[in-house]
């Protein structure tokens, strides 16, 4: 189930704008601030090829709403552009081929700016790429002259723009994201499932004493108020007593099962139903929920993270350093502060909500305080301390393609590896070749199988011995360097998804490269 | 000069030039390494076959729209589409064949003319109705479905309307059914031949209902912004009716629903009750974008693609099952579902289940509603001795409307066999073999 963005601003008895209106769907996914990102954002296409798969990435991308879009493309439309590409129509056959794509992309949503390049013939791509004007990300399809990939890569160096590389050829296509320096992600919208975090091993004062003061009188009270404990508060009765008649918490998988035994007797079941619905819910809680608590390795990945000059004053980087004190401080994370709905009366239940939530406040207080004693402390706004601290388990950093660089035989090793173990493990096969394949034809419109495995081999010494990277060539010259409509739309489709979560810094983009397979139906994402 | 020829009108001469589908007549008419030699002509018959070929795509929504660009890029020439419903302006965010001056016009029509007009030499027929008010005839015509819904019914019941239409002794009656579906980042595609694989009952499971709020909680012990919008929704408009029928698009509506919800929350301290909100929970609404849609109307065009050309082999037979989540990062599953022996539709076999005899009938047909694999919302029930609830026709729900208030164990033996069916799913036949799980108090 995906999760539900819920407006955080307070209750407008009007209904929503023209603009929630039509882009209600997607709010519910990155909200107000996601969209806002969107319309701010500026992207650069320098399409090249059969120019397809960049111009269905972008038009997912005009349908949301970014607000300006730029196509560098000097083809002339032919025939072949028709028999592929959906944004081009009968009289646009001659005419610039980026010209053309821009309007009738444009047409999809008013709301957008589209522009291209060159308006003249001859114009270099330099003119466009020196012009003061700054893209929030630049995309590019392969294969690619040389100098003009140069070119790019260089210029999104420089300006630190995250640069998309898009090929696609056949039933096969690859994309890559070289994002500029690394990547943190503070919203990363994880399963509603996996947010739980009730701290029932180590309750705080006010969390024991309410579940005490609950559960005081526990075996006199009445069948309405026995059958409506919340379990959280059931979890704290019966963990205390097993701890005083064990010496500690239940820990091992042997512990709970018991413990869940033990929670499951105090149930009264001499009334019509049998049992009680409060604690079945806390027997189904306890393997989850009676946990040590423990820092995920990606929050660590965090942790451990030596911030250059650069980011070291960038607010998440101050708010991170922040959150390592408070957690080298109490060993445990900044608390979320949300509790899952559970069967308990109305006025019960607000009340443990507000337990929950005071202890958060708390929380975000402390790690306020040494975020306000860094020297760019001051600047930093209350709402992202407190959104950081929400999701401080769930925080996420992506590296930038440049650190720690693995060779592509090391990473060509150990797929192969891999595939030597499938018919064992019952993996599929690794889509490496399909990826090595496709670069082998960066710079040409086609190539010939044997072609494309002297390219290979050139890293890969012997590929030309590996029948799966043969018949992957083999494949890939067949195509011709064409692309098939669908395999451009399904990788447009997910290249715009990657594009979405960059530039609205919500969910977890790819790190860096995904492979698809459109003969099998997979996708493989692997760090190139 | 000659005598002039009469031309059947349905033979219209080719106005395109072949150079314009180079790309595909790359794969088309030349072989690939995993192509499958038997079944693949690369001949220029294939072709022609393939444009003589007849797809229905179900519903012209956000999939859709993109399935019927997709095959019109694909070399398909004869499309047919259908879906009942008009453009609304939350749809235009990813429904990239309508516009706002589109808004109130019908999709399946609006669609066809797009994609005719700007793919030339395909034929997209528009068909502005339920898919239940076609008949087998409609459906005979076909050689691939692809279905781009977002409603279980209506996959339910094109699902066993074609599994019904095959006829062993007629290979053109199995029509292979291609179905998508998308939430947010996530999505999945499919790809049945009926009666031959696993179908979309079979894996109805994998789609498992939202649990319901009890209504004790609604009505008396609320305690999520949720709870008090279910309670105006379905409690307080029945109460006060502020206007005769609820219309779910009526702003004003909604307004009032939220009004009370909000009112309500306030009322028990709880927070988060927004117009937003209200209108995600009273409509159901599913978080939707362009890009999903696009990933997996081109996966399911793809396999279309490539069972009608053999250019290279499909999901079906094998793998048959594509899942898609590109929330935290991008992750695919492709795998093979079992057919089932005791699907509802493509199976025989009667599915064993444990019932409290002490529970009425009415309590029963409750939680065929909740079970994963049933999912029946206005089920009748028919034992192998006599007919134990009929929803209609309305005398004999007359009749048998007594039963309900009566105990299973009344009704039914411990072990004995009944069927369970729901007209508006098609031909959906549970068959359950009761046992009773406690013995039974008659008293
Ligand atoms: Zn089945």
């Amino acid at each position: 189930m995906t999760e539900v963005v819920t407006d955080q601003t307070p209750p407008l008895l009007n209904g929503p704008t023209d603009k929630e209106k039509k882009y209600d769907r997607q709010l519910r996914l990155w909200a107000a601030n996601g969209q806002q990102a969107l319309e701010d954002a500026h992207i650069l296409l320098l399409n090249s090829g059969s120019g397809t798969v960049g111009v269905e990435t972008l038009k997912n991308l005009v349908l949301p709403g970014i607000g300006k879009f730029t196509i560098a493309d000097s083809s002339v439309v032919t025939e072949a552009d028709l028999g592929v590409n959906f944004f081009l129509d009968e009289e646009s056959l001659g005419q610039s081929r980026a010209e053309c794509c821009v309007r009738l992309l444009q047409e999809l949503n008013p709301d957008v700016k589209g522009d291209w390049f060159p308006k003249q013939k001859g114009e270099e791509l330099e003119n466009l790429l020196s012009v003061d004007q700054k893209y929030t990300l630049i995309m590019y399809s392969l294969p690619i002259d040389p100098r003009s990939l140069a070119l790019v890569q260089e210029y999104s160096r420089q300006q630190k723009i995250p640069l998309v590389a898009l090929h696609s050829a056949g039933f096969y296509s690859y994309f890559r994201i070289i994002l500029p320096g690394s990547f943190p992600i503070v919203d990363t919208h994880p399963d509603s499932t996996a947010t739980t975090d009730l701290r029932l091993l180590n309750p705080w004062p006010e969390l024991s004493d309410f579940a005490a003061k609950l559960t005081d009188n526990i075996e006199n009270l009445s069948a309405l108020e026995h059958g409506h404990i919340p379990y959280v508060v059931l979890l704290l009765y019966y963990l205390k007593r097993w701890k005083e008649s064990h010496g500690n918490y239940p820990t091992t998988y042997q512990d709970k099962k018991a413990f869940r035994e033990f929670v499951s007797a105090g149930a009264r079941t001499d009334n019509p139903e049998g049992g009680e619905e409060n604690f079945d819910e806390a027997v189904a809680a306890v393997l989850k929920t009676v946990t040590v608590p423990s820092i995920p390795s990606s929050v660590k990945a965090v942790f451990d993270h030596k911030p250059d000059d650069a980011e070291s004053s960038s607010s998440f980087w101050i708010i991170a350093d922040a959150v390592k004190r408070f957690y080298e401080k109490h060993n445990e994370l900044p608390l979320p502060g949300s509790v899952p709905d559970m069967k308990a009366q109305s006025s019960v239940y607000v009340q443990l909500q507000n337990i929950y939530k005071a202890k958060a406040r708390q929380d975000v207080a402390e790690v306020l305080e040494t975020v306000r004693s860094h020297p760019h402390g001051n600047e930093i706004d209350i709402g992202e301390v407190e959104t950081f601290c929400k999701n401080a388990a769930f925080i996420k950093l992506i590296h930038g393609a440049d650190a720690s660089p693995v060779s592509i035989q090391t990473i060509a090793e150990n797929e192969f590896q891999s595939d030597e173990n499938a018919p064992l493990t019952m993996m599929p096969l690794s889509l490496l070749p399909i990826y090595l394949a496709l670069n082998a034809t960066s710079h040409v419109p086609s190539a010939s199988a044997s072609d494309i495995l002297a390219i290979i081999s050139k890293d890969i010494p012997d590929a030309a011995s590996n029948p799966r990277i043969v018949k992957v060539a083999e494949e890939v010259a067949r195509a011709n360097g064409g692309e098939l409509h669908n395999i451009s739309a399904l990788t447009g489709g997910m290249a715009s998804q990657e594009v979405i979560k960059i530039i609205t810094k919500q969910y977890i983009p790819i790190d860096n490269t995904c492979i698809f397979d459109g003969i099998t139906s997979r996708t493989q994402v692997l760090r190139i | 000069m000659s005598q002039p020829v009469m031309v059947a009108s349905t033979l219209q001469a080719p106005t395109v030039p072949d150079s314009r589908w180079i790309y595909l007549d790359n794969v088309r008419q030349k072989k690939g390494p995993f192509t499958d030699e038997e079944s693949f002509d690369a001949s220029g018959e294939a072709v022609s076959a393939m444009e003589k070929m007849k797809l229905l795509v179900i519903g012209a929504g956000g999939l859709g729209c993109e399935i019927l660009k997709d095959l019109a890029l694909s070399g398909f020439k004869d499309i047919h589409v259908i879906d009942m419903d008009t453009i609304d302006v939350s749809n235009l965010n990813r429904q990239f064949l309508f516009r706002q001056s589109d808004v109130g016009k019908s999709k399946a029509e609006v669609a066809a003319r797009f994609v005719e007009k700007r793919v030339k030499g395909v034929s997209i027929t528009p068909h502005n109705c339920k898919i239940q008010d076609k008949d087998d005839e409609f459906y005979m015509q076909f050689n691939i479905v692809i279905c781009g819904l977002d409603s279980i019914e209506a996959r339910r019941w094109i699902n066993s309307t074609l599994v019904d239409l095959v006829d062993n002794e007629n290979p053109e009656s199995l029509k292979p059914l291609i179905d998508g579906g998308t939430e947010g980042f996530k999505g999945q595609s499919r790809v049945i031949f009926p009666t031959m694989t696993s179908c979309i009952e079979c894996q109805l499971d994998m789609h498992a209902p939202r649990a319901a709020v009890p209504l004790c909680t609604l009505a008396t012990i609320p305690r999520q912004p949720e709870h008090c919008i279910e309670w105006a929704h379905i409690m307080a408009w029945e109460q006060e009716k502020p206007f005769p029928k609820l219309d779910n698009d009526d702003p004003e509506h909604i307004t009032w629903l939220y009004k009370k919800a909000l009112a309500r929350a306030q009322e028990f301290n709880i927070s988060g009750v927004t117009y937003s909100l209200t209108q995600g929970v009273v409509k159901n609404i599913i978080p939707a974008i362009a890009s999903t849609n696009a990933i997996i109307a081109a996966s399911c065009c793809n396999e279309a693609f490539k069972i009608a050309t053999s250019t290279n082999p499909s999901l079906g037979f094998e793998e048959n099952y594509m899942m898609y989540s590109g929330n935290d990062s991008i992750y695919t599953y492709t795998f093979k579902h079992e057919k089932k022996d005791d699907c509802p539709v493509c199976g025989n076999i009667a599915r064993n289940m444990e019932i409290d005899p002490n529970f009425t009938l009415e309590e029963f047909i409750e939680s065929l509603a909740a079970r994963p694999e049933a999912q029946l919302k206005k089920p009748s029930i028919r034992s192998e001795q006599k007919t134990i609830y009929m929803q209609s026709p309305e005398s004999l729900e007359l009749k048998t409307r007594p039963n309900l208030v009566k105990k299973m164990g009344e009704l039914v033996e411990d072990g004995e066999e009944i069927g369970v069916s729901d007209p508006s799913l098609g031909s959906v036949n549970f068959k359950y073999r009761l046992r009773f799980s406690k013995p039974f108090k008659s008293h």
